[in-house]
C-alpha cells in the first residue's frame, strides 16, 4: 500500500486511491480504499479500527454505574440515548422501572439530542456536498439545545445524565421556558432549512437517485435508523419494542420510497419535525414525583443475559450484557448501528462516481467511533 | 408467533436442539455439526423467516466459547436466539453465515478479531479493527499485555 | 504613538517631511505575522472535534482570532490541533501529518485522551496514553471534551508563545 507518491494501478488499470484515515469528508478517521475505473467506483474497502478503543474491554472492569460513562464517548452526538440504553439494560436486570418522571425527562432529552444530532448531519452534509451556510444555520440551533443541555447535565456533549433507576438530578428550573421558547425558533427555522438545502438544484443533482439501497439489502446488511427507513423499511425501535413510556405519546415513523440519498435525507428532515412534535407533547406534561428509582450503592445484576435496544439518531443501538452475578459484567457487547450501516457502504458505492461517495457517506451520517468502539 | 410456539415449530424441524427461557428472549443451542443447516432453515422457512441479524457476538467462558446470533423476522416479529458452544478454545472453527445474511461479514470479522474464531468460507477473513501484526485476542480472559495498565 | 496602536503592529513610526519610517525589529514582524494567522489542520478523531467545529461557528467564530483557515491537508496547515483519542493503529498516521507539515509548527492537545489517555487510561489495550509519546505538543488543555472557550484560551495562549519566540535564536521564556 502506498500511501505516498504515485497511486497504485492494478492489472486491469484500474487506480487504487486511498480515501482517509485524515480527509475532512470521512466524518472521523474512517480509512477507504478505492479502485477506481476513470471515475467509476469499482470496489470500496473500508478499513477501520482508527479509533477502536477498547470500550468493551474496559467496560468489564467497571461497576454497573461506571460503565455507563463510556458510551457518551462512542457515539457522542446520541450521548443521551447511549446511555439510556445502558441504563435500561441495567434496570432489566434489577427488574425495576424508572419512575414517570424520569421516563418523561428521559424522553425529552433524547428528543432533543436527535434534533441537535440531525442538525449537526444537515450542516455537515450540506458541507460536504459543497454548501457552507448550512453549517452556520445548523449550529446556531444546535448551540440552543447545548445551552439547555449544560444547564441541567452539566455537559455539553457527552452528559452521563441518566443512571440506572431514573436521571442524575432534577431538571433545572428554566428548562421547560428554554425548550419551549428553543422549539419554536427551531420551528421557524425549518423553512429556512428548505430554503437552503431541499429545494436547490444543485443538491438535488447531487442525491437523487445516488446511492440507492434496496429494503431486502438493507434489511440483510443489518441497516437500521433513517439509512434503512429511506428505502421503506420499518425499523423504528420507539414504535417496535417501546421503552420508557414510547407508547404513550403520538409520532409517525417517517418511511421513505427511493432508497437513494435524497430519500434517506428527506427522512432525517421529517424526523426533526417528529421530535419537535414528541417534545410538545410531553414538555408541559411532566409529571410529578421522583426522578430516580433507589437503587443499592453497588449495584449486581443476576446470573443472566440482558439486552436492550433503542433508538439513536442513528439507527438501532444493542446492548447486551452477561453476568455472572458479579459488580461487574463479565461481558459487554455494543451492537452498534454505524457498524452495520457502513457494512453497506461498499455495496451502495460500487457503480458510483468518486464524488458521489461523499454524498453517499453523509447521507449514512457515519460516526466513526460509534463505528470501532 | 410466541416464544412456545417458535420452541415447537423448530424443535419439529432440529429435535437436537436444546432451548433454555432465562432471558426475555428464546435461547436456542445448536451444535457445531448442525449449525450451518439450522441458520439456513431459519432464514429460508416461510414461517420462521428470521432476515434480520441484529447482533453476532462471542462470549469466552474460559472452558469453553459460545457464539451468540440474535435473530429477528421483520414479518413475524419474533427474535430467536441462536447459540453454539465452540469447545476448542485453542483454534476454535465454525462455518460462516455471511452469504446468508450480510451483515456477518464485519461482525463476523470483529469476532474473528478480537476473539480469535476462524470462520470457515468467509469471503474476507482479516483483522477488521486491529493491526494485522496484533498478538493475541484482546477480549479472550486469558488475555495479556504488559502495556495495559489496570487497577 | 498610542498603546492599542503598538499592539496592532510591533512598529515605532518616525514621521519625516515626506512621509514617515518605520523601525522594528525582524523578530517581532516574523512573531507578528506568524501568531496571527495560524492555519489549522482539519483533524479531528472523536467527541473533540464537534466542540472544535463549535469553536468554528457564529457563536464562538474562531475567525476572530485568526484560525478560520481551516486546511484539509498537511502541507497547508502550521497547527494541528489534535482533536480526539489516539489509537496504536492511529499513532503512525499522525506522526506522518506532522511531518508533512512545514516549518515552523504547532501542536494543540485538546482534551483529557490526548494529554494522558483519560478515560481510556486503565484497562484498554489499545489506546495511546497521551499524544505526546508520538509528537511534541505546544499547549494542553484538560476536559472531556473541553468547551469550545477553552479551545479558543489555549490557540491564544499559542499564540503568546509565538510571539516571545526569536527568528535566529533559542525561544525565549514567556515572562509572567
Amino acid at each position: 500500500m502506498s500511501l505516498l507518491g504515485a497511486p497504485e494501478v492494478t492489472e486491469d488499470g484500474e487506480f487504487i486511491i486511498n480515501i482517509g484515515p485524515q480527509h475532512p469528508s470521512t466524518h472521523g478517521v474512517l480509512h477507504l480504499k478505492v479502485w477506481l475505473d476513470g471515475e467509476m467506483i469499482k470496489k470500496v474497502q473500508p478499513h477501520l479500527g482508527y479509533i477502536h478503543r477498547s470500550i468493551e474491554k474496559m467496560s468489564e472492569s467497571l461497576s454497573y454505574r461506571n460503565f455507563i460513562f463510556a458510551t457518551s464517548r462512542m457515539d457522542y452526538l446520541s450521548a443521551h440515548i447511549n446511555n439510556e440504553a445502558c441504563a435500561l439494560t441495567v434496570e432489566k436486570g434489577l427488574q425495576i422501572e424508572a419512575p414517570p418522571r424520569a421516563q418523561v425527562i428521559r424522553i425529552i432529552m433524547a428528543e432533543l439530542t436527535r434534533l441537535s444530532s440531525h442538525q449537526l448531519w444537515w450542516g455537515c452534509t450540506g458541507l460536504d456536498l459543497g454548501a457552507v451556510s448550512p453549517f452556520f444555520f445548523a449550529f446556531r440551533e444546535r448551540e440552543a439545545i447545548m445551552e439547555i443541555m449544560e444547564e441541567t447535565c452539566g455537559a455539553r456533549l457527552t452528559q452521563n445524565y441518566m443512571v440506572p433507576g431514573g436521571v442524575m438530578y432534577d431538571i433545572h428550573p428554566n428548562f421547560q421556558n428554554r425548550v419551549k421558547t428553543v422549539l419554536k425558533q427551531i420551528k421557524e427555522n425549518f423553512k429556512e432549512y428548505d430554503q437552503l438545502l431541499t429545494g436547490n438544484v444543485i443538491f438535488e443533482g447531487r442525491t437523487k437517485g445516488v446511492g440507492y439501497l434496496s429494503p431486502e439489502d438493507a434489511i440483510s446488511y443489518g441497516c437500521t435508523g433513517p439509512t434503512a427507513r429511506g428505502s421503506g423499511v420499518s425499523c423504528d425501535i420507539r414504535k417496535w419494542f417501546p421503552y420508557d413510556g414510547y407508547e404513550k405519546v403520538q409520532f409517525e415513523e417517517i418511511l421513505g420510497t427511493g432508497g437513494d440519498c435524497y430519500s434517506r435525507y428527506m427522512v432525517r428532515m421529517a424526523e426533526m419535525k417528529q421530535s419537535v412534535y414528541i417534545i410538545e407533547q410531553l414538555i408541559d406534561n411532566i409529571p410529578e414525583g421522583d426522578f430516580q428509582a433507589k437503587t443499592k450503592n453497588v449495584i449486581k445484576l443476576p446470573k443472566g443475559e440482558f439486552y436492550q435496544r433503542v433508538e439513536t439518531a442513528r439507527g438501532e443501538l444493542g446492548v447486551y450484557i452477561v453476568s455472572d452475578g458479579a459488580a461487574s459484567p463479565y461481558r459487554i457487547k455494543y451492537r452498534s448501528p454505524n457498524f452495520s450501516n457502513l457494512s453497506a457502504l461498499e455495496h451502495m458505492a460500487t457503480g458510483a462516481k468518486i464524488g458521489d461517495l461523499v454524498a453517499i457517506m453523509a447521507t449514512i451520517d457515519l460516526v466513526i467511533p460509534d463505528v470501532d468502539r | 408467533m410466541t416464544n412456545e410456539e417458535l420452541k415447537v415449530s423448530v424443535s419439529a424441524l432440529y429435535p437436537a436442539i436444546t432451548f433454555d427461557e432465562t432471558g426475555e428472549f428464546l435461547n436456542a443451542i445448536s451444535s457445531v455439526a448442525e449449525f450451518r443447516s439450522v441458520m439456513k432453515t431459519l432464514r429460508h422457512n416461510k414461517e420462521l423467516e428470521f432476515d434480520f441479524l441484529f447482533c453476532l457476538t462471542c462470549i469466552d467462558w474460559k472452558t469453553h466459547l459460545m457464539m451468540v446470533y440474535h435473530l429477528m423476522s421483520k414479518t413475524h416479529k419474533h427474535v430467536l436466539v441462536l447459540k453454539v458452544k465452540l469447545d476448542d478454545t485453542k483454534d476454535p472453527q465454525i462455518e460462516s453465515v455471511a452469504d446468508i445474511w450480510k451483515t456477518a461479514i464485519f461482525h463476523e470479522r470483529e469476532v474473528f478479531d478480537l476473539f480469535g474464531v476462524n470462520f470457515k468460507n468467509h469471503p474476507d477473513m482479516r483483522r477488521i479493527l486491529l493491526d494485522e501484526s496484533w498478538d493475541g485476542f484482546p477480549l479472550r480472559k486469558n488475555y495479556v499485555d504488559e502495556n495495559m495498565i489496570s487497577i | 504613538m498610542a498603546e492599542t496602536e503598538k499592539m496592532i503592529f510591533p512598529a515605532q513610526l518616525h514621521q519625516t517631511a515626506d512621509g514617515g519610517i518605520v523601525v522594528s525589529k525582524l523578530d517581532d514582524i516574523i512573531n507578528w505575522a506568524r501568531s496571527n494567522s495560524l492555519w489549522p489542520l482539519v483533524f479531528g478523531t472523536s467527541c473533540c472535534a464537534i466542540e472544535m467545529m463549535s469553536a468554528a461557528d457564529a457563536k464562538y467564530d474562531w475567525s476572530r482570532f485568526g484560525f478560520e483557515v481551516a486546511r484539509a491537508t498537511p502541507r497547508q496547515a502550521d497547527l494541528i490541533i489534535v482533536a480526539g483519542t489516539i489509537v496504536m493503529k492511529m499513532a503512525p498516521v499522525l506522526k506522518r501529518l506532522y511531518d508533512q507539515m512545514p516549518d515552523p509548527k504547532y501542536v494543540i492537545a485538546m482534551g483529557a485522551c490526548t494529554i494522558s489517555g483519560g478515560p481510556f487510561f486503565y484497562n484498554t489495550y489499545s489506546v495511546v496514553k497521551g499524544v505526546d509519546h508520538v509528537i511534541p505538543v505546544d499547549v494542553y488543555i484538560p476536559g472531556c471534551p473541553p468547551r469550545p472557550e477553552a479551545l479558543l484560551h489555549a490557540m491564544i495562549t499559542l499564540q503568546e508563545k509565538i510571539k516571545n519566540e526569536t527568528y535566529f535564536g533559542p525561544s525565549k521564556t514567556i515572562e509572567k
